[in-house]
């Protein structure tokens, strides 16, 4: 897969999940938002937030990964690094 | 001491979705008993089940109140949203008073196995998920629904085997008859799962007359074989007469009598002299003798022994009063913890309705059940006051009287 390609699945599979299981509205997912904002997620969801990622992507990320990335592009670019590194 | 009456109630079962509903199924003798084929692929011995739909809860909840909720905490949802409801309770009342909540519910074994199910597969507990938690716990139904309505009264989960649901409106009872609450949610819940069930399955208490669902369960009669498992859930608003009043709130019955024993005996088996103390702890409570008793909603879950034994501790303590009896169980299974509370329900319904459900099947009876005045199919009559028994395991009983209100 192409770097394109999977960077656009990541994308297409967050909002997946972000939409059915937590309920997010799909138009304010957008590469520049704020993620922990949009999300407006408790330390639970967070829980549950680290489990879906690790469905979907096989990479378990740390409370430490979080703070780490800002908005919804960091966090596509931090999954794709992940996968790459794997 | 304060009255205490019941001012709301919900329903959730293989009956019906809400009390008009279920009244419908019962005055009908509807049975709500299905053969459920997964159950025999898993290796159950018998695959009768009641049959009961999960509650959509998206559009009322969110996620978060919606992940640590086990299966039984929907049925609960269903069912105490309508008792509140009924009762025009709502966030002023929660705000105004500290409203409790009391629950019978013995197990949550679908939620106990995912969690674990999901550590096996994956070696990290970490991602399990955050509601595993929260669903696997037997008070699973009272900590989300405290959670969701913000109720800040008495908050706990009875776990009293198969009188779960008795006990429970028993200590609520208590509870506001003595002026500590003014109000309590009290109710029952059951999860209807196979896994739930299948170590129950595995003591061959189950009846496996699998040919003809509908005529499976067939409390007191001769040919009995065992019970079929169901559940879903019941919920009653308890209430002080003051508090009722003081709200204008609806009155739909009295509480008058709670009485409880334990065997002290064998695990599984019943005994006569327990179920027969809380009769008549029952009936003193309430002030009542054998003939003020209009109708009984028995125990009975279609157990050769249980069935058996309960036969001979009414016709103990009624003898020649000999009020009808029927088991709804023969409609709706063994909704084991929450039994105790949706068959106060379904009685209530009944004295409201002007009518007696069947006891299904009743085809012929055995020497203890022929001193009984068994209802054989629906009839129209007037009760006054009831009285619903409740036995579980671990020699558990509970009995509670309602009576009519009448100011």
């Amino acid at each position: 897969m192409s770097t394109v390609a999977q960077r656009g699945e990541i994308e297409a599979r967050t909002k997946v999940f972000l939409v059915e299981e937590f309920e997010v509205q799909e138009d304010l997912i957008l590469p520049d938002a704020d993620m922990k904002e949009t999300l407006a997620l408790d330390s639970l969801d967070y829980v549950d937030l680290v489990v879906v990622i690790q469905d979907n992507f096989g990479v378990k990320l740390t409370a430490e990964d979080f703070q780490r990335i800002g908005t919804f592009a960091d966090f596509y670019e931090h999954i794709e690094q992940r996968i790459a590194r794997s | 001491m304060e009255r205490v009456v019941i001012t709301g109630m919900g329903i959730w079962s293989c009956l019906g979705k809400d009390l008009a509903e279920v009244a419908d199924s019962l005055r009908t003798g509807r049975s709500g008993i299905v053969f459920d084929p997964v159950r025999k692929e898993m290796g159950f011995r018998s695959a009768l089940t009641g049959k009961v739909d999960m509650p959509d809860l998206k559009a009322q909840l969110g996620r978060r109140q919606r992940v640590g909720m086990a299966e039984e905490c929907y049925y609960a949802y269903a069912a105490t949203e309508q008792a509140f409801r009924q009762a025009g309770i709502g966030e002023r009342t929660f705000q105004e008073h500290a409203v409790g909540i009391l629950y019978g519910n013995d197990s949550s074994t679908q939620a106990v196995v995912d969690g674990v199910d999901a550590l096996r597969r994956k070696k990290d507990t970490t991602l399990i998920g955050s509601g595993s938690i929260f669903q696997s716990m037997n008070s699973t139904v009272t900590m989300n629904l405290a959670t969701i309505f913000g109720l800040r009264g008495i908050n706990f989960t009875v776990s009293g085997a198969c009188a779960s649901g008795s006990h429970a409106i028993g200590m609520g009872y208590l509870l506001i008859k003595q002026g500590l609450q003014r109000i309590v949610l009290c109710g029952g819940a059951q999860e209807v799962n196979p896994v739930a069930f299948c170590s129950f399955d595995g003591i061959s208490a189950f009846s496996v007359r699998e040919s003809d669902p509908t005529r499976a369960s067939r409390p007191f009669d001769r040919g009995r074989d065992g019970l079929v498992p169901s559940g879903g859930s019941a919920a009653l608003v308890l209430e002080s007469l003051s508090s009722a009043q003081e709200r204008g709130a609806p009155v739909l019955a009295e509480v008058v009598g709670y009485g409880f024993s334990s065997n002290g005996l064998h695990i599984s088996d019943p005994d006569l002299d327990g179920q027969v103390r809380a009769l008549r702890m029952a009936l003193n409570m309430a002030g009542m003798g054998p003939s003020d008793i209009g109708y009984i909603n028995a125990h009975a879950t279609s157990t050769p022994i249980g069935d058996l034994v309960e036969a001979q501790a009414i016709d103990a303590v009624f003898g020649a009063a000999r009020p009808p009896v029927s088991s709804t169980k023969s409609l709706t299974g063994h909704e084991c913890w929450m039994a105790g509370a949706s068959e106060v329900v379904y009685s209530v319904l009944m004295m409201l309705g002007g009518f007696l459900a069947p006891n299904l099947n009743f085809e012929e009876p055995d020497e203890a059940s022929e001193r009984l005045n068994v209802v054989r199919s629906p009839m129209d009559h007037r009760v006054d006051a009831l009285l619903s028994n409740s036995f579980g395991f671990g020699g558990t009983n509970s009995t509670i009287i309602i009576k009519r209100y009448t100011g």
